[in-house]
Formats: C-alpha cells, sequence, structure tokens
C-alpha cells in the first residue's frame, strides 16, 4: 500500500542566511495492507516528518512515495486531495479546531465530503463518539471549549469516520486515559483487520507493542554528511 | 418681430425630424437630440414644444393639454407661442385636433391614425432612480438588462402591498425597450396602444422617443401582481362618464369636494351631447 | 474531468509595470484556489482579469459553460459575458456597498439576480430571497429593511446571497473578510465555508490573509510582483514553504 524509496527531505530557509537543514536522506521502506507500521526513533529526528511527506503535507526533495499506486511526489494537487478524501486518512496530534462546528459535523466531515448521506454520516459519527466516551450533550458543541483529551478524541473518531484503506496516526494515544487508550487501540485492530496499512508514532510503549506489527527506525535515515 | 415658423429655424426642425424618425424606427428607445434653448425655461415642456415645432405643417389644427385640461396657464401659453410662431389654427376639441401636445395625461376621447399626440417628458430614462449612471443605463437598454425595473416595482409590492407606481408606469414596447410613458396616470397605459403617432420629447434631458401607431404596449407587472389601471370609484360630477380620470376638485373651505373629469374637452362635450345622467 | 476554469497566460501592464503576468493555471468543480500575496502583487489584478472586469493584455479564461462546453471568456460578446456574471458566476467584493444596491431592500438586492433572469412571480422571488436570507443567517423580519441599515458582517452576508442566488458555479471573492471584526469573519468564514462544500461551489478567493486561506482554499497560489512564485495544496504551501518569499509571508504571521 505504501513504498517509500530513496526518499530525501531537507529544508531550505532562505531567510536565514539560506540555511539548509538535512533530515532525511535515502529512505526506503514500506508497509502492506493489515499492516502496522511504528516510526521510532529520537525527538527530532524525523517521524513526524515522515508522516507528513506520506500525506503530500511536506515535499520531498529527492525519492519517491508511492500510497496506494499514486507516486505522492508526482501526483498534482487535485489527485493528492482525492486520496485524502477517500483512500488516506491522517489523524495528527491536534484537533484544528473550525470555531461554530458543532462535534458531531466534525466527525462526520469526511464522509460528507464522500457524499455520504448526512443521516448515516451523523449515525457514523454518533457511534464512534459513543465508543470514545464523549458526551451526547457535547456533540452539539464546538470542540473548541474541549479539553485536551477530549479534543484528541474528537480528532480520533474524525479519522475513524471513513474506513480508509491507509491511516497515518501521530500520537493517537497522547493524553487519553486507560480506557480510552483502550478503546482507540481496538480501533487500530479492527482496521488493521479489514486490510486498512497504517503508520503510526507511539510513544506510549505499550500501546505500539501491542499493534505495531514492526517498527522503523528513522534515525536510520538521518544524513551522514551534517557538518 | 417675425419668426422662422414654428419658431425654430429649418435646420433644427429638420435635425428633430431626424431623430423622431430614429424614435419611431426602434420604438420605445431613448434617441439623444441637440435639444434648443427655447424662450421658457427646462420643466416647462421645452421637449413637447420642439418636437411640436417640427412636427406642425400650416395647415394643421393644434391643441394643448396640461394634465387634461386645456385652460391652465401653460396650456394657454404654449398654444399662444404656436399661433403666433406657426399661425396655425388652435383648438379645444380633441376630435378636430391634428397634432396635440400633452402633459401627463392622455385624452379620453380615442385618437385617429390621423393625429400625432406629442407629450412632455421630465425624465426619460426608467431606470434612472435605481441606476443612476448613465453609462450603465444605456447598456442595460441595449443588453436588454432590464431586471432592475421589476426590481423597483417589488420594492412598491414589499412597501405597500401592491405595485404603489401610480404614474409614469414603466412599458415593454414591442417586447424589446423598457419605456417610460411620461407622467400619466397609470390609469392612461392603456390608450398607449393607439392608431396615432405618439412622440415623446424631453427638452432638458434631450431625449426623443416614439410610439408608431398600433405598437404593441404591455405595461410590467408580476404574475401575481398583474397590471391593474385602476378606476375611480365614483362618476364625473359634472358629466356622469364613468370611464374617465377624475380630479378631486375642493368646492369649499369646508372641505366639500367634488370629482370631475380631468380631461376638461371630453367632459364639455359630454355635457353638450347631453349625455349628462 | 473537464476543468470548469482553463487560465493561460493571463498579462496585464500598466505602462512599463507589470499588474500580473504569466498566469495560468486550470480550476475543477468543487475547488477553492485561494491567491495571496501582500499590496501590489497583482492579485487584485489578476482576479478583475478573470472575473471580466479589467481586459488582460493577452491570455485566456476559458470557461466550461453549461450550454457550449469550454469557451473563452475573452471572445464572447459582451452581452453574453454580462449574462454569465448574472448567472454562473458570482463576484463578492471587498467592500460589500461596491456589491449591494444600497438603496434597495435586502429582499430585493437578493431577488434582482432572479428576476435579471426573468423571475415573474412576486411570492416566488419572496420566497426564495427569505430562503437565502436565512442561509446566510440574516433574520428575515429585516428584509424589507436596507443595507444602509446593517452592519458591515450582515450586509458582507448580504452579498453573498445576492451572489448565490442563482446557483453559481464559480465565485471570485476579493478579500471577503477585509475590514470585518475578527468574531464577524470567523462567522463569515464559517458560513462560506458550509456554502462551499454544500453548493459544490468552485472558487477564486484573493486575500493577504493565510488564516483565510487555511480554512476555506484546497489549493494557494502565491503572488509577489505580479508573478505566482510557489503554487500547491494550501497545507503544503503554508506548512513547507519552499520560496524564500512564501517562507517570510508565513514566518510573519503571528500565532495566538
Amino acid at each position: 500500500m505504501i513504498t517509500v524509496t530513496d526518499l530525501g527531505k531537507s529544508f531550505t530557509l532562505h531567510n536565514q542566511n539560506s540555511a539548509v537543514i538535512p533530515v532525511l536522506e535515502g529512505a526506503n521502506f514500506s508497509v502492506a495492507a493489515g499492516e502496522c507500521v511504528a516510526l521510532t526513533g529520537e525527538s527530532g529526528a524525523g517521524k513526524s516528518t515522515v508522516m507528513r511527506i506520506l500525506y503530500g503535507n511536506y515535499l520531498a526533495q529527492a525519492g519517491r512515495v508511492v500510497v496506494n499506486g499514486l507516486d505522492i511526489t508526482t501526483a498534482t494537487p487535485r489527485e493528492i486531495l482525492t486520496l485524502r478524501r477517500e483512500v488516506l486518512g491522517y489523524v495528527s496530534q491536534f484537533l484544528r479546531v473550525v470555531p461554530r462546528v458543532p462535534t458531531l459535523e466534525v466527525v462526520a466531515e469526511p464522509l460528507l465530503s464522500l457524499g455520504v448521506a448526512e443521516d448515516e454520516a451523523q449515525a457514523r459519527a454518533a457511534d464512534l463518539l459513543t465508543r470514545l466516551r464523549i458526551p451526547k450533550r457535547l456533540w452539539p458543541l464546538s470542540p473548541t471549549t474541549f479539553s485536551g483529551g477530549e479534543q484528541q478524541r474528537v480528532n480520533i473518531a474524525r479519522g475513524f469516520a471513513h474506513r480508509y484503506p491507509v491511516l497515518l496516526l501521530d500520537e493517537p494515544t497522547a493524553s487519553l486515559d486507560a480506557q480510552n487508550r483502550e478503546t482507540v487501540l481496538s480501533l487500530i485492530e479492527e482496521a488493521k483487520a479489514e486490510g486498512a496499512a497504517i503508520v503510526g508514532i507511539f510513544h506510549d510503549l505499550e500501546a505500539r507493542e501491542r499493534v505495531a506489527d514492526r517498527a522503523i527506525d528513522v534515525s536510520v535515515f538521518t544524513p551522514r554528511k551534517i557538518a | 418681430m417675425s419668426y422662422n415658423f414654428a419658431y425654430l429655424d429649418e435646420q433644427t426642425k429638420r435635425m428633430i425630424r431626424r431623430a423622431i424618425l430614429k424614435g419611431v424606427a426602434i420604438p420605445g428607445y431613448q434617441v439623444p437630440f441637440a435639444s434648443r434653448e427655447m424662450p421658457m425655461p427646462y420643466g416647462w415642456g421645452t421637449g413637447g414644444v420642439q418636437v411640436s415645432a417640427a412636427c406642425l405643417t400650416p395647415d394643421d389644427v393644434f391643441k394643448v393639454i396640461d394634465q387634461g385640461a386645456d385652460d391652465t396657464t401653460n396650456a394657454v401659453s404654449i398654444r399662444r407661442f404656436f399661433e403666433k410662431t406657426a399661425g396655425v389654427a388652435v383648438t379645444e376639441k380633441t376630435t378636430e385636433a391634428t397634432v396635440i401636445q400633452t402633459r401627463h395625461r392622455i385624452p379620453e376621447t380615442p385618437l385617429s391614425a390621423d393625429q400625432i399626440l406629442v407629450y412632455q417628458v421630465p425624465i426619460p430614462e426608467p431606470l434612472r432612480f435605481l441606476e443612476p449612471r448613465e453609462t450603465e443605463t444605456r447598456k442595460m437598454h441595449g443588453l436588454e438588462e432590464y431586471g432592475l425595473m421589476h426590481v423597483k416595482l417589488y420594492e412598491d409590492i414589499a412597501r405597500h402591498s401592491e405595485i404603489a407606481t401610480a404614474y409614469a408606469y414603466p412599458v415593454k414596447v414591442e417586447d424589446r425597450y423598457v419605456m417610460d410613458p411620461s407622467p400619466i396616470p397609470k390609469f392612461d397605459n392603456p390608450k398607449l396602444e393607439s392608431p396615432a403617432l405618439q412622440l415623446f420629447g424631453a427638452g432638458r434631458e434631450q431625449r426623443i422617443y416614439a410610439l408608431p401607431p398600433y405598437t404593441k404596449v404591455v405595461s410590467l407587472d408580476f404574475e401575481d401582481y398583474p397590471f391593474d389601471p385602476s378606476k375611480a370609484a365614483h362618476p364625473c360630477a359634472l358629466c356622469g362618464a364613468e370611464d374617465s380620470y377624475l380630479d378631486e376638485v375642493i368646492v369649499d373651505d369646508a372641505g366639500g369636494r367634488m370629482f370631475v373629469c380631468s380631461d376638461t374637452d371630453y367632459c364639455a362635450s359630454r355635457r353638450e351631447t347631453g349625455e349628462a345622467a | 474531468m473537464t476543468p470548469l476554469l482553463q487560465v493561460r497566460n493571463i498579462e496585464k501592464r500598466y505602462g512599463a509595470r507589470i499588474g500580473c503576468a504569466d498566469v495560468s493555471f486550470d480550476l475543477y468543480p468543487g475547488e477553492v484556489l485561494g491567491i495571496v500575496g501582500e499590496s501590489g502583487s497583482g492579485k487584485s489584478t489578476l482576479l478583475n482579469c478573470l472575473a471580466g472586469h479589467q481586459s488582460p493584455d493577452q491570455g485566456e479564461v476559458i470557461f466550461d459553460t453549461r450550454a457550449d462546453g469550454p469557451r473563452d471568456v475573452r471572445q464572447m460578446p459582451e452581452a453574453e459575458r454580462r449574462m454569465l456574471s448574472r448567472t454562473d458566476w458570482a463576484f463578492v467584493h471587498q467592500n460589500p456597498r461596491d456589491g449591494l444596491r444600497m438603496r434597495v431592500s435586502a429582499g430585493g438586492n437578493v431577488g434582482e439576480r432572479l428576476m435579471a433572469v426573468g423571475a415573474r412571480h412576486y411570492g416566488d422571488i419572496r420566497q426564495t430571497a427569505g430562503d437565502w436570507l436565512s442561509k446566510v443567517e440574516i433574520d428575515t423580519a429585516r428584509m424589507d429593511d436596507r443595507p444602509s441599515a446593517f452592519s458591515g458582517g450582515m450586509q458582507q452576508r448580504l452579498q453573498i446571497a445576492r451572489n448565490l442566488v442563482t446557483g453559481p458555479r464559480l465565485v471570485f471573492m476579493d478579500e471577503p473578510t477585509g475590514g470585518l471584526d475578527v468574531s464577524v469573519q470567523a462567522r463569515l468564514l464559517d458560513l462560506l465555508r458550509g456554502l462551499v462544500r454544500r453548493m459544490g461551489l468552485s472558487a477564486i478567493i484573493v486575500t493577504h490573509d493565510l488564516a483565510v486561506v487555511r480554512l476555506l482554499a484546497d489549493r494557494l497560489m502565491v503572488m509577489k510582483s505580479g508573478h505566482v512564485v510557489e503554487t500547491g495544496l494550501t497545507d503544503q504551501v503554508l506548512d513547507d514553504p519552499q520560496h524564500a518569499y512564501t517562507q517570510l509571508l508565513v514566518s510573519s504571521v503571528l500565532q495566538v
């Protein structure tokens, strides 16, 4: 489902004397359907960078990234948008909150943009919110005022609303209590069982042990030639 | 002092006639013309006077009405003006006139194909108060973009529960141009379809437009608020006519009032022939 | 799929000065394109050239018309172009006063486009106008009030209703939230987001406010001195800017 070949990434800060910051070099790995791969490595090694490249949020300077048959590095913005809508889901660490949109709608949105009927989309959203123990009285409210943990759970619900064949999860269990962590891990296992290819960053070792089939140490891809 | 026939020089009359011909060729279209300085101020009928002057021949019989009456100060002035400068015969009888100049009314007596009706027009542009830019209104006429005209009627209904425009009610001519028929009461709109030649002159605004005989003239409206010319609830107190436009006249200082035909000739003729009730 | 709009090599000069040059892109149905840049970047010039308010010196603007397929708007007769801008296209001005008739009631403003394309039933027009006022969250009780009595945010929402009532497929927006209070902006953006999504609109939004594009735009074009210096997915251009100017723009935004 995901094949990364010879991926290289560096940042050039033009307004700071054109400083070049190399982050990745010669990255190679692949993820098969039904597999969950954990990205590991120290802080700053480039785990989030790899995720963002997979999502098309960051550009690659070298190499190829093929997701479900589409090479992200050469795809048009339209193709990537379609991929994100239908195939590729991303649960980031932070919920980007749009004020005034009710929680139920936030979670239903990925389904609505796929053309799913409103009541069906809302039913699925309600399902997930219930599983993640967000009280029903909060559903008509915007998540702006929720706690960090609540926002994270809304984020996760939104990420799992559509059964994405490829999922990127950045710290999905952070800020969660044991019960909710368990729920999220179950969600991941269910997705795996349905054949999803999952790439995750888990600082929570237990969580990693539980769902990841293997780990990829991103620091292997750190460029050697840093002066 | 001797005047050229009908006051204006021959070249000016030719220019005005050209404008009139153009107007006749494009019913309802406002033709710009080089309006002259007349011996009356703007706002007192200079447009009508110039059109009449261009149309009159020595054999014509001329009538002037001002809101239906032959005997108001302005009607009398204009009639005397042409008596003096053109030497034409004048009359108060609609049936005897060949050229009729009017301010804000159409005579009740149906006109014939031998007659010319000349209207005095203050503001020729029906869209003016909604769209002040001349450049825009010209485009709208040229491209037949008349949505704004219906906006005006919409506003009327929204504000007054009915199309409140009581006079200068806009019309669509030959399914093409929207025209302001001058401040005649909407009661008169149906008479705009006529065997006579109708000419409209706006002196200050420098525009001439025309309705050739038997031109299709439709008053604008909505499907659910159709055009209603409206009729007075009273008959004329003098001649008993039930189908004419009435003026309200205060007769004493106790608030006494009566309703009489606005068209003085129509009323007088009816009384003469004894059709009074 | 045919692009809804194909723009090729648009150039507009003011004497020796470039207004905008070398601009080409495709826009598909349902896509929102943001054009950002600072004052003098050429973004407004570009928008005006695309929308037909100004005539570019060269280039093509090919719109996929309902009746005849893709046609170069610049080659269209004026009557057709004006009809297009009343039906399939919409333009939301920065200052709502430029996009409204201030002396016509709110209902009349919204109904005008309907009447311009032949609607002749007062009741239906009023009903549709009322529906649209509700959609943009204006109390229908104010339908007969004039926009001069509305707040800036209400005027802007009225402008949007007036534009969208004929179901256009392409909306041009010039700084739609400029000059509005922050809370009012948020409400307006949310409204736009909902309408764009629900109506499947395509939109081209010119703004200097990066938060607006992040919220509304799928794709982004960054302009500087009349040229497009960077283009791509909105989140990619804002999170991983490549061009020096884009990096400067992004880093200049204060994080609140």
